[in-house]
């Protein structure tokens, strides 16, 4: 089947996908945007994080069809050209990424929670963090970094 | 495979007939786990996400809430913590925020796992589900008799999940589960209780230790009875601690891979005790405030 939707703000169309196929498969393999990492294909991992019309959601998860006519967001949509948002920019300060796997999920994630939540508190974090796995950091840095990222959208760093 | 993407309600129940080889999709979380792991091939998905009323719910005129199948649990958690606390909880424990952002309790039924996180809520506060086909319209099941085994429920091969009628709380709610970790896990048991104060009854639900949710009726009724509702006065511990004993009593658990059978059993005396003294605390401290 064919599926017409918009990603990062273009139209984007897929062609021969499969009815039982991922968001996240035709994200990677069909329309070039292989920053959606795949993981764990359960939900467990949140590397796959991307937005559908605004909401942050494990890509592996929906189903292509579903996306039909709707709106997705992935770390890809995240920069404004060459300008990062602040919360990449944090990541690499705070030197919260390291093997960078789980990287664009938690950039995502760590995203809309700011959006909603401009100053979380650091259990509004982890919880908020509590599905995006990381096996190298600790996350400790990934705190650092979405803490000082919340500060500077406020306007307060 | 096909994918069929009704647009209305009546469209989704007329697919659901003709083709019983669908498999209803609605929030993903569980069927495409199935689908990306290849333990499912169904000949056609029936996409649930088009139909605007399975999101939404609205108190209807006796002020039941009609909670559509696929609200989810993040909205849940956010619009009606204060109109169903119990439900609130337990969704509270559902997955992460990704998954609350997509599940709802009409998958929990779809499902029905026994280790599914809303049952108990369910079950406890007398939910009732509604439910649909096109040839013989709208049939409502207590949530109590949806159950059937593991995995299994009353829903017939042409009948799609609607909404859960819900009352509004009457008392104070809490739910409990037992996992690994605060996030992402599947419960090894969970518990949740729910006192009707102005009608002394005590509503209670057990979770993943019995092929299906189960209400300990015995120890609803000994708390209805041992309850100091007149006084309200501090809750005996040896009444806590014999409601946990007869929680534990009605489980009927097993040995698995997230836990033993007499770790559950354990497990829910602690959290029949637990959550029946917190729920009394919350209805004496409301009561001092009127």
């Amino acid at each position: 089947m064919r599926v017409t939707f918009t990603v990062n703000g273009r139209r984007a169309e897929a062609d021969d996908v499969w009815e039982g196929e991922s968001l996240l498969y035709v994200l990677r393999e069909r329309v070039g945007l292989p920053g959606s990492k795949n993981a764990c294909e359960q939900g467990e991992c949140g590397s796959c994080t991307v937005y559908l019309d605004d909401v942050p959601v494990c890509s592996c998860l929906v189903a292509a069809g579903q996306v039909q006519d709707r709106e997705v967001r992935t770390v890809e949509g995240l920069a404004d050209g060459d300008e990062l948002d602040p919360v990449q920019a944090c990541f690499i300060k705070a030197g919260a990424v390291q093997c960078g796997f789980c990287t664009p999920g938690l950039l995502v994630q760590a995203h809309a929670l700011i959006e909603h939540n401009p100053a979380p508190t650091d259990p509004e974090i982890r919880e908020a963090l509590a599905g995006n796995l990381c096996r190298c950091t600790g996350y400790e840095k990934i705190l650092d970094a979405v803490r000082e990222a919340a500060a500077i959208k406020a306007g307060v760093a | 495979m096909d994918f069929l993407r009704p647009a209305t309600w009546a469209e989704a129940l007329t697919a659901r007939a003709e083709r019983p080889d669908a498999v209803p999709i609605a929030g993903g979380t569980d069927v495409m786990v199935e689908l990306n792991f290849d333990r499912r091939r169904p000949g056609a998905l029936l996409d649930l996400n088009r139909i605007p009323a399975l999101r939404q719910w609205t108190p209807d005129s006796g002020g039941t809430i009609r909670l559509g199948a696929s609200v989810p649990y993040t909205r849940i958690i956010d619009e009606l913590r204060t109109d169903l606390p119990g439900l609130a909880m337990a969704s509270r424990t559902v997955g992460s925020p990704q998954i609350r952002n997509r599940g709802g309790v009409g998958g929990n039924l779809g499902a029905a796992s026994p280790a599914g996180d809303t049952h108990p809520v369910l079950v406890a506060t007398d939910a009732v589900i509604e439910v649909e086909s096109a040839e013989r319209g709208v049939r409502t099941i207590p949530a109590t008799e949806f159950y059937l085994g593991v995995k299994r429920n009353a829903l017939a091969p042409d009948e799609l999940i609607k909404a859960v009628l819900l009352a509004p709380a009457k008392g104070p709610q809490q739910f409990s589960k037992i996992g690994t970790r605060n996030a992402m896990v599947i419960a090894v048991c969970s518990f949740a209780v729910a006192l009707d104060v102005a009608a002394r009854k005590v509503g209670a639900g057990i979770g993943s230790a019995a092929p299906t949710p189960r209400r300990p009726f015995e120890a609803e009724l000994f708390a209805a009875d041992a309850l100091p509702w007149d006084s309200r006065a501090d809750l005996d511990p040896r009444i806590a601690t014999r409601f946990g004993e007869l929680v534990a009593a009605a489980a009927a658990p097993i040995d698995d891979v997230r836990g033993t059978a007499a770790y559950r059993r354990h497990a829910l005396s602690v959290m029949g005790r637990r959550t029946l003294t917190w729920a009394w605390r919350e209805h004496q401290s409301s009561e001092e405030l009127t």
